[in-house]
């Protein structure tokens, strides 16, 4: 905390100031290691408003140790030189003593000194001058006593070559009065206590400010999937518009189911190995409703219902094949076909999201499987105008409003069409979904009656979903490779609270 | 969907007027067409393969048009156009007509081999055809549209076209074995018999792919001529004698296949587009086809068919109110002629032999509806009054859901399909133990199986997790598959709850609390009694001895819990301990 002797003399100190201190050289002033000021500094800092204080940095000549030692002791060169007795001294003894060799050479080059190599006993060194001028600890002293200023750049530099001066850069604060100074300081409490309130002591303690910038802590808790978010979503609109949801919990179909029920004939090349994931074991369903299956068997075979049918050699071991489902379609042919067999008929409006299962070759935007939304209505005398103005609402419900429609094919409904929404951030149409009223030939051999008809429409869960929070790659949204930070910080989904509304597309 | 890619510039010569790209984009849309892209060849080179291969390419504008797969007779640059011209009134939807020859009739005899094979024949002549390069290059990309389509990649049908001028009837639609077969086939130079062209063919990117429709069998489709000249090994590949050229001017086709509907509907397609450039325009002079049981059938059919369909109906099923002679209007603007017959509520609508996909009244309401432009009618909605309900087992799942999130575990989405290895060997089970269902046509080991628990998809969460920091607590509520021959496809999805608790710790305990919480969610008391719920010491190859307990609720046992076996952590690439409870929540429904 900020008390303690320090801290103390800089407030003193700085309501004297005129302005501000300078950390170091209060240091100086004080004899304290600089880091002693520093710590109060931060200490009062961390008081609030108390103090200011600003870094600088300055740069600051020093001797080296070896510099220090010159600058006490005096250069090499000027050792060498008064070792060296009138009389002279031999050269090989002067190379002993500990500045002689550097010594030396500069005495030399002084022309303080000189060697005569003809003496009897070896080389003799002999003094040149009478006595000599110690520059180089002069200058040394100059910076030691802090007025490096008075060297020029050359002799500066000449120095720092020779090790004895090196350019350092000290970090200061300049500290001035923040806008609470005082001089007194009181420990400032960080949290309110119990103690505190039962004993009243918060009215006359300082709290020390909250940082609000700051971040909090989040808090621990389990996430719930960001598809599936989307998904519970999907199923509330659907349940306020008054749609039942069917039951979907069977991944395994027949192709009876699948396709032939559908009216999408055996050579359909959505039936090929290609597109669709078949089963080993089991291979084939034993149970179909077999007196339906003939009416379906007819109607591609033969037609009838007002059809020419597809006139091809219709297999029941075609139909019996089992498979993954490839669309939730299969589990509407099954509530359509129970919803014929009660009698009278009464209307019905059906939905569901489930996954499908699709053997395409896999990408970005492609898996093996996908989750599909699908809503049906059963009625009598339902028109194109009426599947239009359903699709309105439930695109509405989505946040998407600018919409038009665009004929297409589709195997099992006729009309049919393709849902595109305009984009605001691609300026473009794009494709949000898929629909049509089912064919006569597809809920005639059912036993629906013949002026009720069945609008449909379907889209992808992952398309929007992806759109909504973001993701390219659909690996990143689906699957185990799913980054569970994503999962995290998912935001909640209201989709009707977009911005710009959020763009589906069909997963064809 | 079938897409056509069309020289632009060849496109609107042959619609008398140009459009900017949005005004054709728009015509696309109203007609149930997609102007998928614009291009040309250099930039599709460019694109796949380089700009330095693009160099020299043509620059010419291409429109790549989407067409509705029912559509055959938009396939090509004739047909779309025709289509489109009708349908803005600018011309009248041509009359097709079967004409006789001058002179003796061309004659194709099936034999009885063909049966077991390729059994279908059909044939027609277009006579005194000009062709220029544009129209040969569409003849010739007609056909290959086709073989795509309608015909399955040629299995179900396969077309051979013929410089008649070239062969001598009667001709011969036989089979025969593959080392008899021998001729020079289209753009070779030498013979080869049907066992060598097999083999050559093999490593042709176009011709290997319908190679298996024939491959194995004893017998080869093969066509000859009156001097034993091969036109066509189908569905393979023709004769290099019969070859067409942009000179030819009589052209002999043949269309084998096992689907004689489909091989008539081709045939049509083919004769009616190209009928344009015969010297007699729209008019194909006949071929008979002679059966094995001496049956002697005439084509091409061209058939035109009359329908009848209330004006009233119509109006009704597209939720308009047009009159009869209007909606005859709009329906003749869909090469679908109609007039307003009987009490003048009747419109007789004539099928000409182009719409084969014209085969029901819906067929002709959806036309109705498009020349009436789909966007021009009003949305309403439906009276439809009913309550709504949820799936019993979505409901409870939902509300488990975000409990379980409540609960401080994070939902985890994994796939449905996965490998038998995840589901057997890495935990200590034999794929037979699984009662699994198994996927005949895989195209990786991620998808041999349906998973049968929902654990490994879990563990594989954590493992793409590793990074991520502990406890890691994940969860999820999805359907699992088992066979069950009682059910009418031999096999039922269960709906699981599956968590996993990954730490330093095994974490046991925080897994066995969570099961209680689940319980008490569930309002199911513990305890043995009827209606409550027991843990008792059970052991599974997945778990540590020792570290294993069933779990039995409302009488029945719904699952384990346990803290898994150290082989198990490292077959899924984990390092920590971890615990993990796993029940069918079917039995709280």
């Amino acid at each position: 905390m900020a008390d303690g002797p320090v801290a103390e003399v800089v407030l003193q100190r700085l309501e004297a100031a005129d302005g501000g201190l300078d950390s170091a050289e209060l240091a100086a002033e004080l004899g304290v290691e600089h880091q002693t000021v520093v710590g109060a500094v931060k200490s009062l800092q961390a008081l609030g408003e108390i103090i200011e204080a600003e870094l600088r940095s300055t740069k600051r000549w020093e001797l080296t140790a070896e510099g220090e030692e010159i600058a006490r002791e005096g250069s090499h060169e000027a050792r060498v030189f008064r070792s060296v007795p009138p009389e002279g001294l031999p050269q090989s003894e002067l190379m002993r003593l500990p500045s002689g060799k550097v010594g030396f050479s500069k005495a030399m080059s002084n022309k303080w000194i000189r060697v005569d190599k003809s003496a009897a006993d070896g080389p003799r060194v002999f003094r040149v001058v009478d006595s000599v001028e110690d520059e180089v600890q002069r200058r040394l002293q100059l910076v030691q006593g802090g007025r490096a200023e008075k060297l020029g750049e050359k002799e500066r530099s000449e120095l720092r070559k020779r090790k004895l001066l090196t350019e350092v850069t000290l970090k200061t604060y300049w500290v001035s009065k923040g806008s609470a100074f005082s001089t007194s300081i009181s420990k400032q409490e960080t949290e309110l206590s119990p103690e505190m309130i039962s004993s009243g002591s918060w009215r006359d303690r300082p709290f020390k400010p909250y940082n609000f910038s700051a971040h909090g802590v989040l808090p621990d808790s389990g996430h719930l999937h960001p598809l599936l978010k989307v998904r519970t979503q999907f199923r509330q609109i659907f349940l306020e518009m008054g749609f039942t949801e069917m039951p979907t919990d069977n991944y395994i179909e027949s192709s009876f189911w699948n396709f032939d029920a559908l009216f999408q004939p055996q050579q359909h090349p959505a039936r090929d190995q290609h597109d669709t994931f078949f089963l080993r074991d089991p291979a084939q369903a034993q149970q179909l409703p077999m007196d339906y299956v003939h009416r379906v068997k007819r109607t591609h075979s033969q037609g009838g219902y007002g059809s020419q049918g597809y006139k091809y050699n219709w297999k029941l071991d075609e139909a019996r094949k089992n498979l993954l489902r490839t669309h939730t379609t299969s589990a509407s042919a099954r509530a359509l076909y129970r919803l014929a067999q009660k009698k009278p008929f009464t209307a019905a409006k059906y939905f569901s999201i489930d996954r499908v299962f699709r053997n395409e070759t896999l990408d970005a935007t492609h898996l093996a499987e996908f989750h599909q939304i699908e809503g049906v209505v059963a009625d009598h005398g339902l028109t194109l105008g009426h599947l239009m103005g359903v699709l309105r609402e439930f695109f509405t419900k989505l946040g998407i409003t600018q919409l038009r429609f665009k004929p297409t094919y589709n195997p099992y409904t006729e009309p049919s069409m393709e849902v595109f929404s305009y984009h605001q951030g691609l300026k473009k149409w794009v494709e949000v979904g898929n629909s049509g009223i089912f064919r006569p030939e597809m809920l005639l051999p059912m036993g629906l009656p013949e002026n009720v008809s069945v609008i449909a429409w379907g889209l992808s869960l992952e398309r929007p979903t992806m759109i909504k929070y973001g993701i390219n790659n659909i690996r990143e949204l689906v699957g185990h490779k799913v980054n569970l930070q994503m999962v995290y910080d998912s935001p909640l989904c209201r989709l009707d609270a977009e911005r710009g509304p959020p763009s589906t597309q069909e997963a064809a | 969907m079938p897409t056509v890619s069309l020289k632009r510039d060849l496109l609107f010569r042959a619609l008398g007027r140009t459009y900017t790209d949005e005004e054709f984009d728009e015509l696309c849309f109203e007609f149930g067409l997609e102007l998928d892209e614009i291009t040309s060849e250099k930039e599709i080179i460019s694109k796949e393969q380089g700009n330095e291969k693009a160099q020299g390419a043509s620059d010419v504008v291409l429109y790549k048009i989407d067409v509705p797969a029912n559509r055959y007779d938009l396939l090509c640059l004739e047909g779309l156009v025709r289509g489109l011209q009708v349908f803005k009134e600018r011309i009248k939807a041509p009359m097709y007509k079967r004409v006789m020859p001058n002179g003796e009739i061309q004659k194709l005899i099936i034999t009885e081999e063909t049966a077991k094979i390729r059994p279908y024949a059909v044939a027609a002549v277009l006579r005194n055809i000009k062709f220029t390069k544009d129209r040969y290059d569409s003849f010739i990309e007609l056909q290959e549209k086709l073989h795509q389509n309608i015909c399955r990649k040629r299995a179900l049908v396969a077309i051979g076209t013929h410089d008649l001028d070239t062969l001598s009837g009667p001709f011969t639609y036989t089979a025969k074995k593959p080392s008899d077969i021998k001729f020079k086939p289209l753009n070779k130079t030498k013979e080869y018999t049907a066992c060598e062209l097999m083999n050559i063919y093999k490593t042709d990117n176009h011709l290997k792919h319908y190679l298996h429709i024939i491959e194995n069998k004893p017998l080869y489709p093969v066509i000859y001529d009156s001097n034993g000249v091969v036109l066509s090994m189908p569905p393979v590949i023709n004769g290099n004698h019969s070859k067409i050229t942009v000179n030819t001017r009589n052209i002999f086709i043949e269309c084998t296949g096992t689907d004689f509907t489909k091989a008539k509907i081709v045939l049509d397609i083919i004769v009616t587009t190209f009928s344009e450039y015969c010297e007699n325009q729209f008019t194909v002079e006949a071929a008979e086809v002679v059966f094995p049981n001496g049956k002697l059938h005439t084509f091409p059919e061209l058939a035109y068919r009359k329908e009848m369909v209330r004006a009233d109906l119509i109006n009704k099923k597209v939720g308009i109110r047009e009159t009869p002679e209007n909606l005859a209007k709009l329906l003749t603007r869909m090469c679908l002629k109609s007039e307003v017959i009987g009490d003048g509520n009747q419109i007789e609508i004539e099928i000409p032999p182009t719409r084969a996909d014209i085969i029901h009244a819906c067929d002709i309401i959806e036309d109705a509806a498009i020349a009436y432009g789909y966007n021009n009618i009003q949305m309403t909605l439906p009276k439809t009054y009913t309550i709504a309900n949820q799936f019993p087992l979505n409901k409870l799942t939902e509300l488990l859901r975000h409990d379980m999130a409540a609960a401080g575990f994070t939902e985890a989405l994994t796939f449905a399909l996965c490998s038998q290895e995840d589901i057997a060997d890495k935990l200590g089970l034999h794929i037979s133990a699984t009662k699994a269902v198994l996927i005949s046509n895989p195209k990786t080991a991620e998808f041999q199986v349906a998973r049968t628990t929902l654990l490994p998809g879990l563990l594989k969460t954590i493992a793409a997790n590793r990074k991520m920091p502990l406890p890691l607590k994940l969860f999820e509520i999805s359907d699992i598959v088992i066979q069950d021959s009682s059910r009418d496809v031999g096999a039922r999805n269960y709906r699981h709850l599956c968590a996993v608790y990954y730490n330093k710790n095994p974490g046991f305990e925080i897994i066995h609390g969570l099961l209680d919480r689940i319980m008490q969610l569930l309002d199911v008391p513990p305890g043995e009694k009827k209606g409550g719920y027991v843990i008792k010491a059970s052991e599974g190859p997945a778990f540590f001895p020792g570290r294993c307990a069933e779990i039995f609720a409302r009488g029945q046992s719904i699952g384990k819990l346990g803290v898994l076996h150290p082989d198990v952590i490292t077959k899924f690439e984990l390092t920590m301990p971890c615990s993990c409870v796993e029940i069918n929540i079917e039995p709280f429904l």
